[in-house]
């Protein structure tokens, strides 16, 4: 079932249906009394929200022996490259309006906006050669270990998050904890391949 | 003590609107869909409040544009109500404040309890259109109804050991049950040096728009200090104490590296993760410069006369 071309097609949609909404608050005029702040935090969820399913992908399609969940991945990946970039010119265009005196000072003093930076910079060599021909050019293994960036990309999207909050911390903790079972999940595998659960 | 009207930042000062849409090309058309759509909608809003008896004018009014109704009523920081902007006015809705006393007791000749009743007739409410500037770097014009803080003040009398006060405001899981995610020690408390507590511009508020306040807004009875980043102005009052010692604040000691006792605006100092050298204006794209002390510091400035501003930030 999981072969079929439709659901490939399916999750592009479902993928696709927050901006679709996106577009529809903007069109309606529900876009909050600042809607710069509401576009960033909207695009800033969804990449956040992606690049946790893209991390979950392996795990769980060994865990739950569902191989063929390895077509999605890259789809997941490349949308939470999407809303990361929607996310990043948010605040590079509407929120900073391309003051790059002010945007170069963010980088240098603002550890949460250097966080954010470095989360989505380790993004976009991972979507340059999200491509079948990059595989190849690249060799399976160097690929692999090129797209482990989206490691730091996890770990520095949710410490950016939780960098940002003033006191409510529910949900960077919520993704923090996420990625961590993720990435200890793999570390296990690493460590012990041995009493790792049986690869399908 | 003399207060002069504060110069307000021309309209002359700000880039045309058409210039500055033609940067955006990528994003075209947003802007002005927006600013022009919401006017429309909202005044048709239904609105909480209660009208007010005719208010006297203030010669502390700006004379910029107010923000619409329904963005101060729709984008609040009240975290026992939600710490999203948007759920204030939604968990708030059923706030009862009815009865209402505030106790103003302390180092005072004569400690006393009102009700919401007597507040009202403290003294006589005038409108002040007053700016509001957020810590978070947002900014609205509101008029609000009330008077000087201080004509409260006078009536129970300090005494000379009063050198501070301090606020506290309503708490209740009850009435507030998200109050429980808040991650700020409640009840909120806030306080003011006697000084900026008797200045004239320090407002007791009681309304806003010409109504009561609605319960995202403080209802129905908040602290209005608008030289000061907008968490000082404490929401939905129950005790006012004069104390001899600097009380404690709420943001102070939920991180006290990023939020100080006196919080007053200032775009030279920023804050550890912003800068607060400019804000954005709610109904607003482009930033705007953030004045010292908000725009008032003719009228304030003199009370920190010989202070270290980034010291005491």
């Amino acid at each position: 079932m999981l072969r079929s071309r439709w659901n490939k097609i399916a999750l592009f949609l479902v993928c696709l249906a927050p901006f679709a909404r996106l577009l529809w608050r903007y069109r309606t005029d529900d876009l909050t009394p600042n809607p710069i702040e509401f576009i960033t935090h909207f695009t800033g969820d969804w990449a956040i929200r992606l690049v946790v399913a893209t991390l979950a992908i392996t795990p769980v399609r060994k865990l739950l022996h569902l191989p063929d969940l390895i077509r999605f991945r890259r789809m997941l990946g490349l949308f939470a490259f999407f809303y990361a970039s929607l996310h990043f010119a948010t605040w590079f265009g509407l929120d900073k309006g391309f003051d790059m005196h002010e945007i170069l000072s963010d980088f240098t003093k603002r550890r949460f906006i250097i966080a954010g930076l470095v989360a989505y910079l380790c993004m976009v060599p991972l979507a340059i050669t999200s491509t079948k021909g990059w595989i190849r050019r690249l060799g399976g293994r160097r690929w692999q270990l090129l797209h482990r960036l989206v490691y730091v990309t996890g770990v520095a999207a949710v410490i950016h998050y939780y960098w940002l909050v003033k006191s409510d911390i529910r949900l960077p903790l919520l993704y923090g904890s996420l990625v961590a079972i993720l990435l200890a999940y793999r570390g296990a595998i690493a460590l012990w391949p041995r009493r790792a659960p049986a690869v399908s | 003590m003399l207060i002069k009207k504060s110069a307000d930042i021309g309209y002359s000062e700000v880039t045309p609107k058409s210039l500055y849409f033609n940067r955006r090309s990528f994003l075209a058309g947003i802007p002005a869909a927006f600013l022009g759509a919401r006017e429309l909608l909202s005044p048709s809003r239904a609105r909480a409040g209660t009208k007010l008896p005719d208010l006297a004018k203030s010669p502390f009014s700006t004379s910029e544009k107010e923000s619409t109704y329904n963005d101060v009523t729709h984008y609040n920081n009240f975290y026992e109500f939600g710490t999203s902007k948007e759920q204030p006015a939604e968990y708030a809705k059923n706030f009862k404040t009815t009865p209402w006393t505030v106790s103003v007791d302390g180092e005072v000749a004569k400690p006393r309890k009102y009700s919401l009743d007597d507040l009202m007739r403290v003294a006589p409410l005038e409108e002040r259109i007053y700016r509001h500037r957020c810590v978070e770097g947002w900014s609205i014009v509101v008029p609000w109804a009330g008077y000087s803080l201080s004509a409260l003040l006078k009536q129970v009398e300090p005494t000379p050991k009063a050198k501070f006060v301090a606020f506290q405001t309503y708490y209740d899981l009850g009435q507030m049950p998200q109050a429980r995610y808040a991650g700020i020690e409640l009840p909120y408390v806030e306080g003011l040096r006697i000084d900026e507590a008797m200045h004239p511009l320090t407002m007791l508020t009681l309304g806003m728009y010409g109504e009561t306040l609605p319960p995202q807004d403080g209802a129905p009875v908040r602290l209005t200090v608008p030289w000061k980043y907008g968490f000082k102005s404490a929401k939905s009052l129950v005790k006012i104490r004069l104390v001899e010692k600097q009380p404690p604040s709420t943001w102070n000691i939920t991180n006290a590296h990023e939020y100080g006792f006196y919080s007053n605006v200032n775009p030279a100092v920023d804050h550890p993760r912003w800068s607060q050298a400019t804000e954005r204006r709610l109904g607003e794209l482009r930033r705007r410069p953030t004045l010292p002390f908000n725009g008032y510091a003719d009228q304030v400035a003199s009370l920190y006369t010989g202070m270290d501003l980034k010291k005491f930030y």
